[in-house]
């Protein structure tokens, strides 16, 4: 581990902040990332006719392993594509 | 066997302290004299890299670490430190025969050596170890935030997401890093050099360092990093303005004096572009610093519609060496023996071609009707503006034997027209001057509007605009010169 110094004014927080969550899905296009971990489709498709039940619409994708980050056309993709991301991150 | 390390003098320690280095041809010399003392006093030999030197004492003090070198300021090996109750007394470097006699009261010390040997460099100073060893144990002046970057991450791309860079690859600013920048002056890490805008945060010596650390900067440009930070926060200079106007301006460093020289910067061929680090690092420093400790990013309070490639950057010396006219630093009334910086609130660069003029009136005129369309050609007294000449076009003048107030007055003639020809609408165009002008003689810039400045490889029959900023003069930005200070 090296330790660098922090050359900003120390105004905003050490630690990125997540990106503000939608307090409504309703009109949002969704992703479903299926990491490609042992039955993050089964969670998914549940999700995915909860989501439909309630009239928002979904489109699914995939990432190749969940070794490594998504490439960055699927986040591109998906960017493009969609407002809001759901992950099925662990199995 | 070596004894351990020992970090400073024993609280209550009296005797002798001897700091050697096998490495030092004056250490290897009075080796017996070091055995001779062993049995005359109470005594510590520390060696700085290897503990088994000298051999003519027994329990040398392994001082590979540094930490008691760098503890007590060790310089030169050998040094002698007497010491009572834990407090130095005396200190003597090298091999003084005499010297260590009296010192050490023993009239007989050292029969047969040389009556004086110079010491080596210690190990300690050598170059880059005083900042490491600032670093190791601990006496780091610096305040600014760590930032952790994990094993599996890469730093560079941590830098790129924390969004420090102005979308070229940085240098990672560790403390090591830090610390030999601030050796290149002697100003505290604490001090305010100005208030950063647009943030308009207190800018300090230690925050700007890690920022011309990121840039690339040796430390002994940070000097004038520093001098053009100091310029930047000035506020006649306007640099909230400068930044955040939709105009394509961007403070551009020019550099006089003996300085130039010191450190390598370029105001021969290619002055204006890339390939030399002074220039292109310094610049870039002040840039970051705008952008990190001010918070000045494009899209943000910088607003500029195109911007130009010099906004990452853009800092060159002026030619004086061969100059026939007076810098611009004595023009603006430094000394020629000062080294100083300029911030001119600038554009981009238009190039001037005139391959047939070989008396100055004719040149004068030529740079002129170029100098005339800056900004717009039918704006005036609104845009300043730098006019960089180029050894072979300075030789026009030099031959004529034209002072360069001569040649200012003569342009500012050239570049005064009537107001008919420029006033909105005429020539059929919207823009221009408003019609009460249209009676008046207008001159293109403001009085102190245009400055001139030599630079440029020997060959080339070219000279260059810098166009400045719209927002030139009292109400914005006017150019600003500081001294660089060590």
């Amino acid at each position: 581990m090296s330790t660098l110094l922090d050359p900003t004014s120390e105004l905003q927080p050490a630690q990125r902040e997540a990106t503000p969550r939608p307090e409504s899905l309703s009109d949002k296009r969704v992703a479903l990332l299926d990491i490609s971990k042992p039955r993050g489709d089964v969670f998914l498709d549940h999700l995915e006719a909860r989501l439909g039940e309630l009239g928002i619409g979904a489109r699914r994708y995939i990432k190749p392993t969940f070794t490594r980050v998504a490439p960055v056309d699927l986040k591109h993709q998906i960017v493009s594509e969609c407002d809001a991301v759901i992950e099925a991150l662990a199995d | 066997m070596p004894n351990e390390p020992l970090t400073a003098i024993p609280k209550d320690f009296t005797g002798l302290i001897v700091v050697v280095k096998r490495d030092c041809a004056t250490c290897r010399l009075i080796a017996p004299a070091l055995g001779a003392l062993k049995r005359g006093a109470a005594l510590q030999v520390h060696c700085q890299d290897d503990p088994s030197f000298p051999e003519s004492v027994d329990g040398v003090i392994d001082e590979r670490a540094l930490e008691f070198s760098y503890r007590h300021d060790i310089e030169i090996v050998p040094t002698l430190i007497q010491v009572h109750d834990g407090e130095e007394r005396a200190r003597l470097v090298g091999w003084q025969r005499d010297d260590w006699r009296g010192l050490t009261g023993m009239p007989t010390l050292g029969a047969g050596l040389p009556v004086f040997s110079p010491g080596c460099g210690s190990k300690s100073v050598e170059p880059g170890m005083p900042e490491q060893l600032a670093f190791k144990f601990g006496d780091s002046p610096l305040q600014a935030r760590r930032v952790d970057v994990a094993a599996q991450q890469d730093e560079h791309e941590l830098m790129f997401e924390r969004g420090w860079s102005d979308g070229l690859p940085l240098v990672p600013p560790t403390e090591e890093r830090v610390l030999k920048m601030l050796s290149g002056t002697n100003r505290s890490p604490a001090e305010v050099i100005g208030i950063i805008p647009p943030d308009n945060v207190p800018g300090t010596v230690e925050k700007i360092a890690i920022n011309a650390v990121m840039a690339g900067c040796k430390p002994e440009y940070f000097p004038v990093v520093l001098a053009a930070v100091e310029a930047a926060c000035l506020d006649e200079f306007c640099m909230h303005g400068v930044l955040a106007t939709t105009y394509f301006s961007a403070p551009i460093v020019i550099v006089n004096g003996p300085i130039v020289d010191e450190i390598g910067m370029n105001w021969g061929h290619n002055v204006l572009g890339q390939g030399n680090r002074a220039n292109s690092t310094i610049g870039r420093a002040l840039q970051l610093v705008i952008r990190n400790i001010g918070g000045g990013r494009p899209g943000g309070v910088d607003r500029a519609t195109l911007g130009q490639p010099g906004k990452v950057g853009f800092c060159f010396a002026e030619r004086e060496r061969d100059s026939y006219w007076e810098s611009m630093s004595v023009e603006r009334g430094f000394r020629p023996d000062q080294s100083a910086v300029t911030l001119f609130a600038g554009g981009g660069v238009h190039p001037i071609g005139d391959q047939k003029s070989r008396d100055p009136k004719s040149l004068t005129r030529s740079l002129a009707m170029t100098l005339r369309t800056v900004y717009h050609g039918k704006v005036y007294g609104r845009t300043d503006a730098l006019l960089v000449i180029s050894p072979e076009n300075m030789r026009v003048f030099r031959d004529a034997g034209w002072s360069k107030a001569r040649f200012r007055q003569a342009l500012d003639e050239a570049m005064t027209v009537d107001g008919n020809i420029v006033v909105a609408g005429a020539d059929g165009i919207a823009e221009g001057m408003p019609a009460n002008l249209a009676e008046k003689r207008l001159s293109k810039f403001r009085p102190g509007g245009l400055l001139i400045a030599h630079a440029g490889g020997g060959a080339g029959m070219w000279s260059a605009v810098i166009t400045g900023w719209a927002g030139s003069g009292s109400k914005g930005s006017v150019p600003v010169t500081v001294a660089i200070k060590s």
